[in-house]
């Protein structure tokens, strides 16, 4: 699925996380988080894992994280791709 | 290094002093280490005259400190204090270096001191930190060995002479031309004295600086003529307004309200929840809030409390007014009421920090204690607390008397949200070990209540009573079930810091935090 | 046991808060309700719905009844709130600006739908419809008695009010009637009348005497936006140490018939009937959740 234009979710409570995503040429996927040293593996997993679920395989990916569980991380990129066009 | 009985790796010696690995809570004794008291010289003056010296800078100077000596202040005005800034910007003016510091805490706004670190004029902090001077030692970006200590250990090392204190700057709130000072009263007022009446004993030259100097005789006396060297004038200590923190309101989050009443069904099962009863508890929003439910409780009950201990809130005060508490032991006022109270009521008493919690004595204030609720930035599966770094490894808090009350304290509370921010505070292992888990009594958060082993009756009772008791590894599975397995933070080989345990062994160290 | 079980708190978790949502396994409420209406701005619809639903998904052991405000389905959001919240598998919805039996049949119909198309009983979601405007009051007993899977009525007092365009007061009498008609259609349909919520969070006294109120009129329970709120409705809802007195005697009786091999069952020389069964069953039930007894009610008593 194609990421046709530039779409955001999320919000920057604690618990919670924001995903930007534009059009781009190859997949490159950008994580910052607070608890990145901790959780920054889990979290890229959760990313990889949405992202080939969708059929993504271009496109910009920034996340912003603030401490969000698995669950919202996943809810997150799905509304920012449904936003994007992608879904 | 060596292993001390935790497991964590202790360094022989560390800035040029050797220490001992932490072995258990009890087993040290003042002659394990041939303590005696410190003891300083005699001296006499026969003059009647004022001691002033001038301002900060001639009080620098009429002490004689020298390069290499060691200083210290109280920090009673917490994050409002200034006199450790003036004092160190002043030392540097006279081109004074290689200083120590063994203040009782140092805060937050005492970031200005970090120029005066990389320097040159501040070399050694013989005290535990709170912010940033901690967070970029850790980070290994500032250099200055750093041993932290307890409220009941800074007592204890400079009451043995450990940590020989050369000049105590003592802010004076309310204070005579002769020396006699309180805390009660002034623009400054503070209240509780109890971390500068240790120093005011022991350090070699005593310095009271005042921004109210009144007509002799400042009473109530706190500290007295006879070990008051030099009186200082400074325009201002600092803003009491700011010895309040930022945490002495009862939370008003749904978990961390969950986790009071949880505490208070432990105080309940407890047994001691009677006449006679004695309480500690900190600032923490939900520390207060199990102080409302105990107070409730005692006010259903018709139950008269024997004291109420610590640092003091306002809180407490109304307890002690409403005939709650036979009395309060305060080392440390935590907001203005507090203050207010103590200048006015001689039930509400003024504490020295080695009465509160000197392990090295006849016994400390803290080995009364029935009850007492303590705080953790994080826990491990054998108790054991952390209250010094966070779980990033950064060095961002000073222990206060957190292992001096687990210690003393029949049951020792630590109530903890299990999550925060998704990081797990129920763990494997502590990044840091401050207070040992064998002083560790119960362990509540808002998934769950672990009591210890050394408590089988209070976990019957609390399971009689249908509370939620659970295994404190089955509640670390269940928040790792939650948040992931956290991956461990990865620290050089640089130790930069001490953890003292109460007796002066060393419970850990603190590493650099790999980049 | 949808029809009886206890709902004496059903707190509202806005759906797009996840420090909210991840909370709700520990809140210490009756039911909850994750709420895509109110509580979602019109822009964040669908962030509202996928959180809800990743958030249903990770959720395993649920300890606590699960409903899900859906938006009216005469808005655009409606259907698709269903599409993505039934596979999560809530145990109802509380279905919002239900003003006629007609409404509430199309939501049954749609649910009977995806109950059919995917292997599940039919009936097998309830439905909570919010009683909130002047015609879904006067209309309460033919909502209530229309189709099975309504267990309960809701009152809304915001809507409401609005709908009858009076402000809302603190003394309550504003409310007094469709309080009234609400508890007495849902009894007489033989669900459940939940009350509405009390929005000033500071006053816990004023809830309390609320909540005391609407027992005393014959509700069941409370809907509540915080969750400082739950101790207090508890409290409120607790049975007294009579009723419990009585429905341990109805219970000790029906043990005794049983053992004696009779259907018959009686104390003190009356007949103890089904409906009074089941309120002692209620009652010892909302006495162990409040710690009021040490033993939880055997239920298999119903069955012999």
């Amino acid at each position: 699925m194609e990421i046709v234009k530039k779409a955001v979710a999320g919000t920057m409570q604690s618990s919670d996380l924001m995903v930007f995503v534009e059009p781009a040429d190859k997949l490159k996927v950008e994580i910052e988080s607070t608890v990145i040293k901790q959780f920054g593996h889990l979290i890229e997993a959760k990313v990889d894992e949405v992202l080939a679920k969708n059929g993504v395989t271009v496109g910009f990916i920034r996340l912003t994280d603030r401490g969000a569980l698995d669950y919202a991380i996943e809810a997150r990129i799905e509304t920012a791709l449904a936003r994007a066009g992608a879904v | 290094m060596a292993k001390n009985s935790l497991g964590r790796e202790i360094p022989e010696t560390f800035n040029g002093k050797s220490y001992i690995p932490y072995r258990d809570p009890h087993s040290i004794k003042p002659e394990t280490f041939h303590f005696q008291r410190a003891s300083r010289v005699l001296k006499r003056n026969y003059s009647g005259a004022s001691k002033v010296a001038g301002g900060l800078r001639e009080a620098i100077i009429a002490s004689g400190l020298k390069n290499g000596m060691t200083i210290s202040t109280h920090h009673h005005l917490r994050n409002g204090d200034r006199l450790l800034n003036d004092v160190v910007r002043e030392i540097d003016a006279l081109g004074l270096r290689d200083i120590r510091i063994a203040s009782s805490s140092v805060h937050i706004v005492h970031a200005e001191l970090i120029p005066y670190i990389r320097k040159g004029v501040i070399t050694a902090l013989e005290c535990g930190v709170n912010g940033p001077i901690g967070e970029q030692i850790s980070r290994g970006e500032l250099e200055c060995p750093i041993v932290v200590r307890s409220h009941g250990g800074r007592a204890r090392s400079v009451i043995s002479g450990e940590v020989p204190i050369d000049v105590a700057f003592l802010a004076a709130p309310y204070c005579d031309e002769y020396g006699n000072f309180n805390g009660f009263y002034g623009p400054s007022a503070c209240g509780s004295l109890g971390y500068a009446l240790v120093d005011a004993q022991y350090a070699r030259k005593v310095v009271a600086v005042t921004d109210n100097l009144v007509p002799y005789p400042a009473l109530p006396i706190s500290v007295a003529q006879n070990i008051v060297d030099i009186v200082a004038t400074v325009g201002s200590l600092g803003d009491p307004k700011k010895i309040v923190s930022s945490t002495t309101q009862l939370t008003k989050d749904p978990m961390g309200l969950l986790i009071a009443k949880y505490a208070a069904a432990v105080i309940d099962a407890s047994g001691y929840l009677k006449n006679g009863f004695s309480f500690q508890t900190g600032t923490g929003g939900i520390s207060l809030a199990v102080a409302g439910h105990v107070r409730d409780m005692m006010r259903d009950r018709k139950i008269k409390g024997s004291f109420g201990c610590g640092g003091i809130t306002g809180f407490f005060v109304d307890m002690l007014d409403e005939g709650l508490f036979e009395g309060l032991f305060d080392v440390q006022c935590f907001d203005l009421k507090a203050v207010e109270s103590i200048g006015r009521n001689r039930k509400h008493q003024e504490m020295s920090a080695g009465l509160y919690a000197n392990p090295f004595n006849m016994g400390a204030v803290v080995n009364r204690l029935d009850c007492a609720i303590l705080s953790a930035t994080e826990i491990d599966v054998n108790f054991n607390v952390n209250v010094n770094t966070e779980s990033s490894g950064l060095l961002l808090h000073n222990t206060g008397g957190h292992c001096d009350v687990a210690k003393g304290a029949k049951v020792s509370i630590i109530v903890c949200p299990s999550i925060r921010g998704r990081l797990p505070m129920v763990r494997d292992e502590v990044t840091t070990i401050t207070t040992p888990g064998e002083t560790v009594g119960v362990v509540v958060t808002e998934r769950g209540i672990a009591v210890n082993d050394h408590l089988p009756e209070l976990k019957a009772e609390l399971i009689r009573r249908r509370a939620p008791v659970k295994d404190i590894r089955q509640l670390r599975d269940e928040i790792y079930a939650v948040t992931g397995a956290p991956r461990p933070v990865e620290f050089t080989d640089k130790v930069v810091g001490l953890i003292e345990y109460l007796d002066g062994t060393i419970i850990d160290t603190v590493r650099t935090v790999r980049a | 046991m949808k029809d009886s079980q206890p709902r004496r708190t059903m707190l509202y978790v806005p759906g797009n808060m996840p420090s909210m949502l991840q909370n709700v396994p520990l809140f210490k409420c009756d039911s909850v309700i994750l709420d895509l209406e109110d509580a979602v701005n019109h822009a964040e619809k669908d962030a509202a719905r996928n959180l809800v639903r990743r958030f249903l998904q990770s959720w395993k052991e649920r300890d606590k009844e699960v409903l899900v405000r859906i938006n009216p389905l005469n808005t655009k959001w409606g259907h698709d709130d269903l599409r993505a919240i039934l596979p999560e598998m809530p145990d109802a919805i509380r279905f919002p600006m239900c003003e006629t039996a007609e409404m509430a049949l199309e939501l049954d119909a749609e649910l009977a739908r995806y109950e059919a198309a995917n292997g599940l009983e039919i009936g097998h979601f309830g439905i909570l419809p919010s009683i909130e405007t002047v015609k879904s009051v006067l209309n309460a007993y033919a909502i209530a008695t229309s189709t099975k899977r309504i267990f309960g009525l809701a009152f809304g007092a915001e809507d409401y009010t609005a709908s009858m365009g009076v402000a809302r007061t603190n003394s309550g009498e504003d409310l007094m009637h469709p309080r009234m008609m609400i508890v007495m259609a849902a009894r007489a349909a033989g669900i459940q009348a939940i009350d509405t919520v009390f929005s000033d969070v500071s006053d816990m006294e004023a809830l309390r005497r609320e909540t005391e109120l609407v027992k005393r009129l014959g509700y069941t329970g409370k809907c509540l936006v915080n969750p400082r709120q739950i101790d207090v409705i508890h409290e409120a809802f607790a049975p007294r140490r009579e009723e419990i007195d009585h429905a341990q005697e109805v219970v000790e009786a029906i043990r005794q018939a049983h053992a004696a091999g009779t259907g018959v069952v009686s104390l003190r020389g009356k007949m103890v009937d089904a409906p009074i069964v089941k309120r002692a069953i209620n009652t010892l039930r909302i006495a162990y959740a409040q710690g009021l007894v040490d033993t939880p009610v055997d239920e298999e008593i119903l069955n012999g």
